[in-house]
């Protein structure tokens, strides 16, 4: 039996003082029992000499320096996993909510889990279909990535993730495929949108969830990522399958360090994050990947929403910094109605080079994304003309650009939220959007491809 | 006699008491696992600890040790091909251990202690030898020529040497000291991280690292032994620059440190590095590589040490006379331990919290760049080159790890993420880069090219800016505005940046150019420009050179293989004969 200590000596916002403790480990998990029996938990965020400085998981309401008994239980946080899991809901420290049993675990593991060794790391090389022109023909997503979606308040990307969620396949192959999902601070109106979606498209049984909501203590959602990424490793690792993460709110994870951290009086770094956060989230990112000679793998979809739209704000920043490229919500395009609102010149993946091509999408995938990205930035700059010196001014050809970035916008940008498009519609889109522009202006296009494909779409036109 | 114990666990800094001959530096083995750390700091009989692996699970009067030694690395044949993390342990064999992740207190050898090499004695018996002189070679790989060199603080006379196949820890020459004392040399040494290895004088560089990449040999080249920065937001490129530079520079030795970044960066490196030759021998490009990986999840003291790491194996290379390129890949990571360290040491912090001393250390790891004169009696010359990513916080350059660098680097690529959005790569801004190299190459470019090069630089750089005054009025009144002499400047920057400075880095041929070519593509595009100068004064419209077809052949020059760049220069005759119709039907008409 683990030693009690009555000696807390401090409580100020999610931190608790312990003195007279012999032996604390550093991170070790720690048991708090209140009066009245209620039982939380903390980690050891330090230890002194004999003073420990406990981190609480839940809100510190309700504790008092006198009467609270503490335990050190000698082991790290850890969760339990079994196949059971599949299709469990639980909160943000992992306790089931969804009234079914308790899970009974046939392993426990720490849920800092450990960094992969690079010399390990297979390199990502996968196509995954989402069924969204948007990621597959141009950020194109690969197993074992880390896409981030940088979104803004009141913008549609619970809608993308869960429709991500629901439609992502790798073709060609019947594989164990499953969803992962932590929401950290979100509103109920949001968890519960994921919950039906899961619900009404039988998605439910192959997920798990991990559900922290705004008004749950905040602490509690430093943990939550960790968690779900350990359920994610164990279904990736050790049953074969391949997990697809979700991660949202980052933002409000962010948020949560920032508050511990301050508590702690810790020299802060820029607009008051601590100086380790790009270390903190590193070690949540870069838990996805694939491993040479294990079958499973992890892909990652963080959301966050970026304070005033600004991807220079600390959170987005150092996402970006580790996340293999990023897809960026416009707010000019939701507000023009159209969904999902990617800006698709700020949008990238690192990766996508190493997922297309012949025998992974088709030969004229990375001619057609060039040329796409070309033409739309061309016609982009067409409509900024046309704004400062109205249609008139505009050449022949920019006329032609012009056109062709509305309807690049309305038809290839623009999709339904049940619509799943397979990659060779996503591409005959584009070439069909393409047809409309002179072949003369066509050069990103090798001119194999210009005459295996084009004159398809031009005898289309005509009829 | 009182034991080292932990009394505070603080994330990676550990603060001990009473450790037994506590020395700055010294590294210790922390706790029943015997972690490694390094002392950073001592105030009484308290040692501050920053320990190089995860430190959970260290708890208030766990044991440390010091090793009485400081953080070293290991250095003879079998370093090249190898992947090490921040202290140099070898990543291979850490997963035979440990399994695909990282575990603590793994003890694995640094270098292959097996292995048996091939030593070629150069040196005989009776030979009076000095600290830096080659006593031997191994044929480390294909590439490498590893020389066995008497270490520091050695003089005296070889009583004993054999050829033949020895691991690395077998004795392989004795040498009877003129201290009267009798050395046994292995061809295994050690060499203290933090501090510089000896040379014998330090000279100004003055031939430029050759990368194969345009905009950086033509516009703004780097020196061997010279140093260089490349800050930039994400998305930028910079990256790629890196895995370019390390993959076509030619350098004898890379050493790529991947500091606190992406773990599948590491991978691709790992798993393309075998199979890309070098344009040079033919052969693969690992064979003349090492890599230091110490990713962003990895642990941060790690991460700190790994830049020294990193530059100490380079120095070793440097010593043998190789030209060695180091790439340090990010920087700002680097200043980021520092400045986790420091956060918790409780130092008072400078500027956006990083330690005052934070250009201290800059300054100091760029200053082990250079062109030197080695050790040893054959007066061999050793250039080490140092390149670090800057990684700034939302790209802004007033970020205190770029202002550091800037100041002491010579070299200044600047990553633009405007540009990345065009999807022009390299995204370097022409205009706000430069280099304070120029000088220093002009007896390398007469003797390699032709004395016209500079010239020619300095005229197709005064095209570019003329542009970008010039694009100020376009926005403004339009492109019609211009003069004809003005608009022909737009036409040529325009082919300038597409044709030349625009480079694909993931197209076979275009990844690569030589700077022999690279003379080709200017030349023909700035003799272009002069011909159509001509023709505008023979009443040419510019509309008119424009559409030339011609101007496409001068395009798709940057994809002509390598064995037919006279190709390029078949083209002036053309251009030639195009202006001269061109010409006619003007006058005629």
């Amino acid at each position: 039996m683990a030693k009690e200590y009555y000696t807390v000596s401090e409580i100020i916002g999610p931190l608790m003082l312990v003195e007279n403790v012999e032996g604390a480990k550093y991170e070790e998990l720690v048991e708090i029992e209140l009066a009245n029996g209620e039982v939380r938990n903390g980690r050891v965020l330090e230890v002194n000499y004999d003073k420990a400085l406990v981190q609480l998981f839940q809100e510190p309401r309700g504790l008092d320096v006198d009467s609270v008994k503490v335990r050190f239980l000698g082991r790290g946080v850890e969760i339990g996993l079994s196949p059971d899991i599949l299709g469990r809901v639980f909160d943000g420290q992992g306790k089931p909510i969804d009234d079914g049993p308790e899970i009974i675990p046939e392993i426990k593991r720490d849920i800092n889990g450990s960094a992969i060794n690079p010399y390990a790391r297979d390199y990502p090389a996968e196509f995954i279909q989402t069924g969204f022109s948007t990621i597959d023909g141009l950020n194109t997503l690969v197993r074992g990535q880390k896409l981030p979606i940088f979104s803004g308040s009141g913008l549609p990307h619970n809608q993308m993730a869960a429709q991500i969620a629901r439609q992502a396949k790798v073709l060609g192959k019947e594989e164990r495929f499953a969803v992962v999902f932590a929401a950290m601070g979100i509103t109920f109106g949001e968890a519960n949108f994921f919950m039906d979606d899961f619900r009404r498209t039988g998605a439910l049984e192959r997920t798990v969830l991990f559900i922290n909501l705004a008004d749950d203590p905040a602490v509690e959602r430093i943990a939550t990522p960790r968690m779900a990424l350990t359920v994610a490793e164990y279904l990736a690792f050790d049953m074969d399958m391949h997990v697809l993460v979700i991660l949202t709110d980052m933002t409000n994870y962010c948020e949560a360090l920032r508050e511990v951290s301050a508590a702690r009086k810790e020299i802060p770094g820029r607009r008051g994050y601590p100086g380790y956060l790009y270390t903190d989230l590193s070690m949540i990112y870069e838990r996805a990947g694939r491993i040479k000679g294990k079958k499973g793998s992890i892909t990652q979809i963080p959301v966050l929403t970026m304070p005033e739209d600004d991807k220079t704000h600390p959170i987005p920043d150092l996402t970006g910094y580790i996340t293999e490229g990023q897809i960026v919500f416009s707010r000019s395009l939701h507000r023009k109605g159209i969904y999902p609102p990617v800006d698709v010149l700020q949008s990238l993946s690192r990766l996508k080079d190493k997922g297309i091509g012949e025998g992974k999408t088709r030969e004229d995938h990375s001619d057609i994304f060039n040329q796409l990205f070309a033409a739309y930035a061309r016609g982009l700059e067409a409509r900024e003309l046309q704004v400062i010196l109205g249609e008139a001014a505009l050449s022949d050809i920019d006329k032609i650009y012009f056109k062709f970035a509305e309807e690049f916008e309305n038809r290839y940008i623009q999709q339904g939220e049940d619509e799943d498009r397979s990659i060779t519609f996503t591409l005959d889109l584009g070439w069909e959007l393409l047809s409309k522009i002179p072949r003369m202006e066509l050069k990103r296009i090798r001119p194999e491809y210009l005459k295996k494909y084009l004159p398809k779409f031009l005898k289309e036109e005509k009829k | 006699m009182d034991k080292g114990r932990i009394i505070k666990v603080a994330g990676p800094l550990v603060i001990a008491e009473n450790i037994e001959n506590a020395k700055m530096f010294d590294v210790v083995e922390v706790g029943e696992q015997k972690l490694i750390g390094e002392i950073v700091e001592l105030r009484e009989n308290k040692a501050a600890v920053q320990v190089y692996e995860e430190t959970s699970g260290l708890g208030v009067g766990d044991p440390i040790v010091s090793t009485g030694a400081p953080l070293s690395v290991e250095l003879g044949p079998g370093l090249i091909e190898s992947i090490f993390d921040g202290i140099q342990r070898p990543l291979d064999k850490i997963k035979e251990v440990a399994g695909d992740t990282i575990t603590r207190g793994v003890r694995v050898d640094i270098i292959d202690r097996e292995k048996k090499w091939e030593f070629k004695a150069v040196k005989s018996e009776g030979d009076e030898i000095e600290a830096g002189d080659i006593l031997g070679e191994v044929d480390e790989t294909v590439l490498v020529k590893h020389k066995i060199m008497v270490p520091y603080g050695i003089k005296g006379k070889i009583k004993k040497i054999k050829s033949g196949e020895f691991t690395v820890e077998e004795i392989i020459a004795v040498i009877e000291g003129e201290d009267g004392k009798e050395y046994k040399l292995s061809m295994l040494q050690k060499w203290p991280v933090r501090q510089g290895r000896p040379y014998t004088v330090k000279k100004p560089p003055i031939i430029p690292l050759i990368t194969g990449q345009r905009v950086i040999d033509a516009f703004f080249p780097v020196a061997k032994g010279g140093t260089a920065c490349v800050p930039g937001p994400f998305g930028s490129g910079k990256t790629v620059i890196q895995h370019q530079l390390a993959k076509w520079a030619d350098a004898d030795i890379i050493i790529y440190i991947g500091c606190g970044e992406r773990g599948n960066e590491m991978t691709d490196v790992l798993q393309e590095f075998p199979e890309l030759k070098d344009p040079r021998s033919g052969e693969p490009l690992m064979k003349r590589t090492v890599l230091i990986a110490n990713t962003s999840n990895m642990p941060v003291a790690a991460r700190e040490a790994s830049v020294y790491t990193g530059v100490t194996i380079a120095e070793y290379f440097r010593d043998m006379g190789y030209s060695v390129a180091v790439m340090a890949d990010s920087t700002s990571r680097w200043a980021e331990a520092m400045r986790e360290m420091s956060g918790r040491l409780e130092e008072m912090p400078g500027e956006e919290g990083y330690p005052a001393y934070l250009s201290r250390r800059i300054a100091e790891f760029y200053e082990r760049a250079g062109r030197v004169e080695c050790l040893g009696k054959d007066t061999r010359e050793g250039a080490l080159t140092i390149i670090g990513a800057v990684s700034p916080p939302g790209g802004d350059l007033s970020d205190p790890v770029v202002q550091a660098t800037l100041r002491v680097v010579q070299v200044f690529w600047s990553l633009e993420d405007k540009l990345a959005y065009r999807r022009h790569f390299p995204a370097i801004n022409w205009l706000t880069s430069y280099t304070l190299y120029t000088d220093s190459f002009d007896e390398y470019y007469k003797k390699e090219i032709g004395s016209e090069w500079k010239e020619m630089i300095q005229k197709s750089m005064r095209i570019l800016q003329e542009e970008a005054e010039l694009e100020e009025i376009v926005r403004l009144v339009g492109l019609d505005a211009l003069s004809p002499d003005n608009r022909l400047i737009m036409e040529t920057a325009r082919s300038i940046r597409e044709d030349f400075l625009h480079q694909n880095a993931f197209h076979p041929v275009d990844t690569f150019t030589s700077f022999k070519k690279q003379f080709q593509m200017i030349d023909i595009i700035l003799f272009f420009h002069s011909r159509a100068e001509k023709a505008l004064k023979n009443k040419v419209s510019v509309g008119d050179i424009s559409v030339l077809p011609i101007r496409e052949d001068i395009a798709q020059a940057k994809f002509i293989d390598e064995k037919e760049t006279n190709k390029i220069d078949e083209l002036k005759k053309k251009i030639d004969e195009v202006f001269e119709k061109l010409e006619k039907e003007s006058s005629n008409g």
